[in-house]
């Protein structure tokens, strides 16, 4: 039996999730003493990267090369995905629920007339069924869920994931494009980069997320310095009350109404924890709160706490942080 | 321009999640529902998309059992034309959500159909692009603003680190996030209209649910945490903490 993990590529670098969904589809494989294969869509030359999908167990990786892969087309990418899918009679496919995965997912899902578990934080085998676990109620609740398909198609939720190396062949497929970019119907105008830096919250392993006692966009730099002492792993975040005022972008906002987060570190400095924003970051690994009231109910979620304004505590922290980083 | 916002019954976020007694679901009891959040915006869009237009419809649909009429009249109390109530029963399965919402809505042959990005219950983030590919529409996801210029919509999307401008041609289905305009609130004037204003009913039971919920449960309880100390004096115990015992730095 066969488990597909599709792999995701930016700018010919494989993002780290793309290791996440191949360790998931081999545990899963070899629960059932089946074989990997992996999926990457990119630009001229991704193949290269076949081999780092190699070293985490696929067996075989199928890559589709075009030119307009560099970039993400969800029209095209979705329709020659189906077309290996319709063809492998694989058990499972591993999606990783990154922005890209969370947009294609679906649309595979209806080309093929399979169901689809979103988001998943657990993935078991039990006699020889897929158990999916996935948060519900922003976080208030876990599903376990069956899929009844002989296909069952699973995003996997960046972070949560631990995969281990285990070298397998990794031969490289060609993977035919589906259409072309005249007939994708769906097109990118341009791109606008934002001041946040690239890592979105919702995948980073590190965030530090500020709130309204921040009082004003104009302190933002504290948190900056912070994220960046933190490297390049770290992403900023923030209150609704923070993105309500508009002193940071929706895309930024962590909670019930912005993003679920599970990074490793999640430092939340000078928020509350409303019970709209604890739904959104309780699965964090670790959790740092910095808020000058005592009694501020982060404090119950969060692993080690201090007392303290922020504007004093974070270059201290930022500074100590380099110290131990080496950086 | 015929706009449909497709709008689902949610609990409040402010709710305490209770699980029933079947252990596979939650208990109704003392939960207050509301429009799923991100569906409300995009009604909001729609609104502001028919009220600078001068002209156009905007309908909102819902697949649910009679419940839902509830927050079928807020919409039209929003300022929505007509409601489409799909009688049926919403699952975790969200193909079999997206097959009936086709089912019901393609006869309308709207210009437009927009979804919230997601449902605050289930958080699938499935159904939009789902109904746009049985309805063969092409599909933005994760739009934070619309516009239309001649035939094609043009939205702002999230990405990681920025935004994407993205168009795609007329009739689609745009799955909408968070954006400039806050959602109004119904006027009394609104409330009264919305009580005379059209919605239609039909049955549009989803089919046999292929996502099956085994169980639901908590999420495990977070081991009780600790004040480190007060001010920049604990800095550096905390930091020492994070690298040494919780070994994240
Ligand atoms: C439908 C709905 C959805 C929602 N969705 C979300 C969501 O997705 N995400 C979200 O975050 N919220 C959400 N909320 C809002 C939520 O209820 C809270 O209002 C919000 O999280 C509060 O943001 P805050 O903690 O930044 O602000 P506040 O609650 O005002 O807290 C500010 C904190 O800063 C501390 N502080 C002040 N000055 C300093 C200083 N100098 N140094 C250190 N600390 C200081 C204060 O002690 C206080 O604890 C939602 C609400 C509703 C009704
Ligand atoms: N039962 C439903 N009735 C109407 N619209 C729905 C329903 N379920 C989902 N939707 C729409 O699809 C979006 C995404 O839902 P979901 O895939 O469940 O996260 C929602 O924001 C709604 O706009």
């Amino acid at each position: 039996m066969k488990v597909l993990a599709i792999a995701e590529q930016r700018e010919g670098a494989l993002r780290k999730v793309s290791f996440e969904t191949v360790g998931v589809a081999r545990n899963v494989a070899e629960a059932l003493g089946g074989t990997v294969e992996a999926a990457l869509l990119g630009g001229p030359g991704a193949a290269n990267l076949a081999g780092d999908l190699a070293r985490f167990g696929a067996a075989a990786v199928h890559v589709a090369e075009h030119d307009a892969f560099a970039h993400y087309s969800p029209d095209g990418f979705a329709a020659t995905l189906a077309e290996l899918i319709r063809g492998g009679s694989y058990f499972a496919v591993f999606f990783p629920a990154s922005a890209l995965g969370k947009d294609l997912a679906p649309r595979v899902a209806a080309k093929l007339d399979l169901p689809l578990a979103t988001d998943a934080t657990a993935v078991a085998l039990n006699d020889g069924e897929l158990h999916v676990t996935r948060p519900v109620y922003a976080g208030r609740a876990f599903a376990t869920l069956v899929l009844t398909a002989d296909t069952r198609l699973v995003s996997i939720r960046p972070n949560v994931f631990r995969p281990t190396e285990s070298p397998a062949a990794g031969e490289v497929k060609a993977l035919a494009v589906q259409g072309s970019p005249d007939t994708w119907r769906v097109k990118v105008r341009e791109v606008k980069a934002a001041t946040g830096g690239t890592m979105d919250v919702g995948e980073a392993p590190i965030v530090v997320s500020g709130g309204r006692g921040m009082k004003g966009p104009e302190h933002w730099h504290l948190l900056e310095g912070l994220r960046d002492a933190l490297g390049a792993n770290a992403a900023l975040g923030a209150s609704r009350a923070v993105v309500d005022a508009g002193w940071r972008p929706h895309a930024e906002q962590v909670g019930q109404t912005g993003k679920t987060v599970s990074p490793q570190l999640y430092i939340a400095v000078a928020i509350s924890g409303a019970m709209q924003h604890l739904a959104g970051m309780r699965s964090a690994g670790t959790i740092v709160a910095v808020n000058k009231d005592a009694e501020a109910p982060i404090f119950k979620v969060a692993d080690y706490g201090l007392v303290g304004d922020a504007a004093e505590v974070l270059p201290r922290l930022a500074e100590e942080i380099r110290k131990v980083r080496g950086s | 321009m015929k706009i449909i916002v497709c709008i689902k019954r949610v609990p409040d976020t402010e709710s305490r999640i209770k699980i029933a007694e079947d252990g596979g679901s939650i208990d109704p009891s003392g939960i207050k529902y509301i429009i799923s959040p991100y569906d409300e915006f995009a009604l909001e869009m729609a609104l502001r998309m028919k009220e600078s237009a001068g002209t156009g419809e905007v309908v909102v649909a819902s697949l649910g059992d009679a419940a839902s009429t509830e927050q079928l009249r807020a919409g039209l109390a929003m300022g929505a034309d007509r409601a489409i109530l799909l009688k049926g029963v919403p699952s975790a399965d969200g193909l079999a959500t997206a097959k009936a919402l086709t089912a019901g809505l393609a006869a309308e042959n709207a210009d437009l159909i927009l979804t919230g990005m997601k449902g605050v219950d289930n958080d699938q983030q499935q159904v939009g692009p789902m109904l746009a590919e049985l309805l063969g529409l092409p599909c933005i996801t994760v739009a934070a603003s619309i516009e239309i210029e001649a035939g094609v919509v043009v939205a702002h999307r999230e990405i990681e680190g920025g935004v994407e401008v993205v168009e795609a041609p007329l009739p689609a289905v745009i799955a909408i996030t968070k954006g400039e305009h806050e959602p109004r609130y119904p006027s009394l004037k609104g409330i009264m209209a919305a009580k005379k204003k059209p919605l239609a009913e039909s049955d549009a039971p989803p089919g046999e649910p292929r996502v099956r919920v085994q169980a639901l449960a908590y999420p495990p309880e977070r081991p009780p945490g600790r004040i480190v100390g007060n001010g920049v004096d604990a800095v550096p115990e905390l930091v020492r903490l994070l690298h040494e015992e919780a070994k994240v730095i």
